[in-house]
């Protein structure tokens, strides 16, 4: 049933016990109390736990821990710090692209993947990228436009 | 005059402390949840002190901290509590003016302040706020006294100030949701099907053994918690105890309940207002029936909360819309006195109303009363919050109205079928669960100050235009066959989407424009210059012939007809489905705060209003609700987001008008009135779904 998992969490080496079935959800914010990956559904339908394995975005809240071993996982600890944020958190607070927040982890890391594969995306490609992560409170324009103004800003080398 | 939580709170320093290095403290009772209230407060604060916007820090909220205000409802926070805030800076202001007066000999008159610093004579005088704080005894009450800065003086107010709140949620911090005390529990909480349902029995082994680690299964009445040392054991322990547990009395909802015209079926009171009905000898009259459907909250996450229950005292942890309220709910479940517990609020999603954050709270408190000692959290789950949650009412709106024979508007009758807009209100989900639980009876009426009375039914029932007779006719129907309460701007929206649609076939019926007949009855100059502004930004004059396929509509209207005034015009493509071309918002709220802030939250409400109008219907089924995952209840998404754009006019005025849930009712109608114009057909029920288009279509052809 349990076994140790041992992975890559943003840039350093992790290591978990897990009872077989538990989420990679559940291990971030139980077994290692990184929190910053959401619970909103638990049903892989809004984004909110969404997480970059190998790159990519998927939703932490449906995928096994144990299907993790020797992968990668960045999450929003892993993005940047206040000291140091990524170009993308700089932009989202330049156009204060939220409201209560809830959705922007997922949305944030979702919007890396994009930027990593596509430096110069469109207003629609960046909705495409973002439709699997739902936000209640409607900041939807705010947050493309930040999407894009990070993509320039990157694409012109301005320091975060 | 001194304003109303101000004078319930009368204590300076409840609102305003200087602390050491040069720092402000501010507190009011009100809770952000994303709305930016803690900015656009702490701006006000500023302003009337003097003092640079960064030296401030908002007291987090806390029973026994903050000033008692009630709930945070009906986006009226930069109104009430901006008044009382305001007032008291003015006064805290004075006072130490009076002592910077005495203590350098000179007249207050010679005095000044700038960012804290007291000027003399324009030249500084070695005294400050933190100088003189010794000398100033804040424990006084206000005196009514103290003039706030007219509006052509504030510096601060009126500049885009960002949010204090958000940088700690771009890099994933900041929430309730996160909170871990040391030696913290997490349960589950296997919950009635329905409020009369008993619950009879599980099977233990089998939740044990999910569980794969010590549970306690704690049973009173029908309350059954399921509380382990991890989440993920209490969220094992709770799927085995659902798929294994007997209860008595489960019943089940109608599917057809769901359905806004089922109301009309049940019991209900009547309440009729307004003039007299006309005797409609020789006016062309009209009539028309609109509805719109049970809409959920759907916060992003689903609500937590935290109790701890040691030496007699009771601590919660919530994000719910007020720690007083909280504590107030949860002494009266538990019987402990309020003075025994103390709520402290966390950040949590946007709520919108009155959605499923007080339930937690009290789950936990229920538990940590019969398990003392540690921290006990209760996560509810995605389905929890949708089936479980209140959710805000279905309506039925019947107009009428008649024309006089240049086609105006001179008589309107609004009938409403809906229940209690705040229904649910000081009530928790898990009380129906306890032994001894006995069933409130129908709410009793609420008052307004002049003693008239209060539904959320009623707001902007009437159209907002200068209507020489109108009438209202509620029914209200207590007890709602589903949990319903406070959405976001209550009746207000639906009945502006029904009353702003019907104008649009009054229009029609007088073979006018729409905009030029809402002008041609709109006398206030401020309500004027709205409309004309919206007119000008969308473009309306290059509007074109109806049936296209594409559609352009109006809506307008002042909220609860005393508030700000909105305008919002639509831009729609109908095939299958409705596509949003583009948005536009006029309005003027009169004193702006925070400009952008003012802007975020006017989107915001366009686009969650669009999402009702395109996409929202609670379904009913088995015990209850029976959409309860995002698949079954989808909003808008990335993709289908249309662009904005939002003008604010007359923003210096004197008087600041909340702006959370001014747009809703005008972005609904707006819509309808573009899709109605698209299809040359019009849709009356929302959602305004693909089906119901098809359907209007082959009755239209
Ligand atoms: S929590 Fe994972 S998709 Fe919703
Ligand atoms: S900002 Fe609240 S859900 Fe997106």
């Amino acid at each position: 049933m349990t076994g140790a998992i041992d992975f890559t969490l943003n840039g350093k080496a992790a290591s978990v016990e897990a009872v077989a079935g538990t989420t990679l959800l559940e291990v971030l914010r139980g077994d290692l109390g990184l929190m910053g990956a959401r619970y909103g559904c638990g049903l892989g339908q809004c984004g909110a736990c969404t997480v970059l394995v190998e790159g990519r975005p998927v939703n932490a809240c449906v995928i096994e821990a144990a299907a993790l071993a020797g992968k990668s996982v960045t999450t929003i600890e892993g993005l940047g710090t206040s000291e140091r944020p990524h170009p993308l958190q700089t932009a989202f607070l330049d156009l204060q692209a939220g409201q209560c927040g809830y959705c922007l982890s997922g949305i944030l890391v979702s919007a890396k993947a994009l930027l990593d594969t596509n430096p110069a995306p469109s207003r629609a490609e960046i909705a495409t990228a973002l439709n699997g992560c739902l936000c209640r409170c409607g900041v939807h324009n705010r947050i493309l436009d930040a999407v894009a103004l990070a993509a320039t800003r990157m694409r012109d080398g301005v320091a975060a | 005059m001194i304003p109303g939580s101000l004078a319930a709170n009368p204590r300076l320093d409840r609102w305003v402390t200087f602390e050491a290095d040069g720092r402000v403290a501010v507190a009011f009772g009100k809770m952000e949840y994303g709305q930016g209230i803690f900015t656009s407060l702490a701006q006000m604060a500023a302003d009337e002190l003097d003092v640079a916007f960064e030296r401030l820090d908002v007291t987090p909220a806390a029973t026994g901290e903050i000033p008692d205000e009630g709930l945070t409802v009906g986006s009226m926070t930069t109104e009430t509590s901006g008044a009382s805030l305001r007032q008291a800076c003015a006064e805290v202001r004075a006072l130490f003016m009076a002592a910077a007066a005495a203590k350098l000999g000179c007249d207050p008159s010679a005095l000044d302040v700038r960012d804290g610093a007291v000027l003399r004579d324009d030249a500084p005088s070695g005294e400050t706020y933190w100088t003189l704080a010794d000398a100033v005894d804040l424990t006084r009450p206000p005196t009514g006294e103290a003039v706030w800065k007219s509006p052509d003086r504030l510096t601060q107010v009126g500049q885009s100030q960002p949010r204090l709140d958000l940088p700690p949620k771009v890099f994933g911090a900041a929430f309730l949701h996160d909170l871990l005390p040391p030696g913290m529990r997490h349960a589950r909480i296997l919950r009635q099907p329905n409020p009369e349902a008993r619950f009879v029995g599980l099977d233990e082994a089998a939740v044990r053994r999910a569980a794969g680690e010590d549970v306690d299964i704690l049973v009173d009445g029908s309350f059954v918690a399921l509380i382990c040392a991890t989440e993920s054991a209490a969220a094992r322990a709770l799927a085995a105890a659902e798929a294994s547990a007997r209860w008595d009395g489960v019943r089940d909802v109608p599917p057809a309940f769901g359905e806004a015209v089922a109301l009309t079926d049940m019991p209900q009171t009547i309440h009729t207002a307004g003039d007299p009905a006309p005797d409609h000898s020789n006016r062309r009259r009209l009539t028309a029936s609109f509805s719109k459907p049970y809409i959920s909250h759907a916060s992003m996450g689903p609500s937590v909360g935290i109790a701890r229950f040691e030496d007699g005292r009771l601590t919660i942890w919530t994000h719910n819309q007020g720690v007083y309220p909280m504590r107030a709910l949860a002494a009266r479940i538990t019987g402990l006195d309020a003075q025994a517990i103390d709520v402290i609020h966390g950040q949590g999603p946007g709520c919108y109303g009155h959605n499923g954050a007080d339930d937690p709270p009290i789950d936990a408190a229920l538990i940590a009363m019969r398990r003392p000692g540690s921290p006990v959290r209760v996560q509810w789950r995605r389905e929890d919050e949708f089936a479980y949650a209140p959710v805000g009412t279905a309506m039925l709106i019947e107009l009428s109205a008649e024309l006089d024979a240049s086609g105006r508007l001179v008589d309107y009758t609004a009938e409403i079928w809906n229940t209690p807009h705040t229904g649910a209100r000081g009530t928790a989900v898990a009380e129906s669960a306890l032994p001894g639980y006995v069933a409130p009876g129908p709410q009793p009426p609420r008052l307004m100050p002049d003693g008239s009375r209060f539904s959320g039914g009623l707001l902007n029932a009437i159209p907002s235009y200068d209507i020489a007779s109108k009438r209202t006719v509620e029914h209200v129907i207590d007890p709602s066959p589903i949990r319903t309460s406070s959405l976001r701007g209550l009746g207000g929206p639906p009945n502006a989407f029904a009353g702003e649609g019907f104008i649009d076939e009054l229009a029609e019926a007088a073979g006018q424009d729409p905009h030029a007949y809402r002008l041609a009855m709109v006398s206030d100059p401020r309500g004027r210059a709205v409309l004309e502004r919206i007119a000008t930004m969308s473009d309306w004059s290059r509007r074109w012939e109806t049936g296209t396929g594409r559609g352009l509509g109006l809506a307008y209207d002042r909220h609860r007809g005393a508030g700000a005034f909105c305008a919002v015009v639509a831009e729609v493509e109908v095939e299958a489905d409705v596509r949003l071309v583009k948005l536009w918002c006029a309005c003027d709220a009169g004193l702006i705060i925070n400009p952008d802030g003012a802007k975020n939250q006017l989107e915001g409400g366009m686009i969650m209003a669009a999402s009702w109008t395109l996409k929202e219907q609670v379904k009913l089924g088995g015990p209850g609700i029976a959409s309860t995952t995002w698949d079954d209840y989808p909003i808008l998404r990335f993709d289908e987001i249309p662009p904005v754009e939002i003008e604010l006019l007359n923003t210096r005025d004197k008087r600041p008008y909340g702006i959370g849930e001014i747009s809703q009712g005008p972005c609904m109608a707006a819509i309808a009135n573009a899709v109605a114009h698209a299809l040359g057909a019009r849709l009356r029920d929302l959602p305004l779904t693909r089906e119901k288009i098809a359907a209007a279509l082959l009755k239209e052809g």
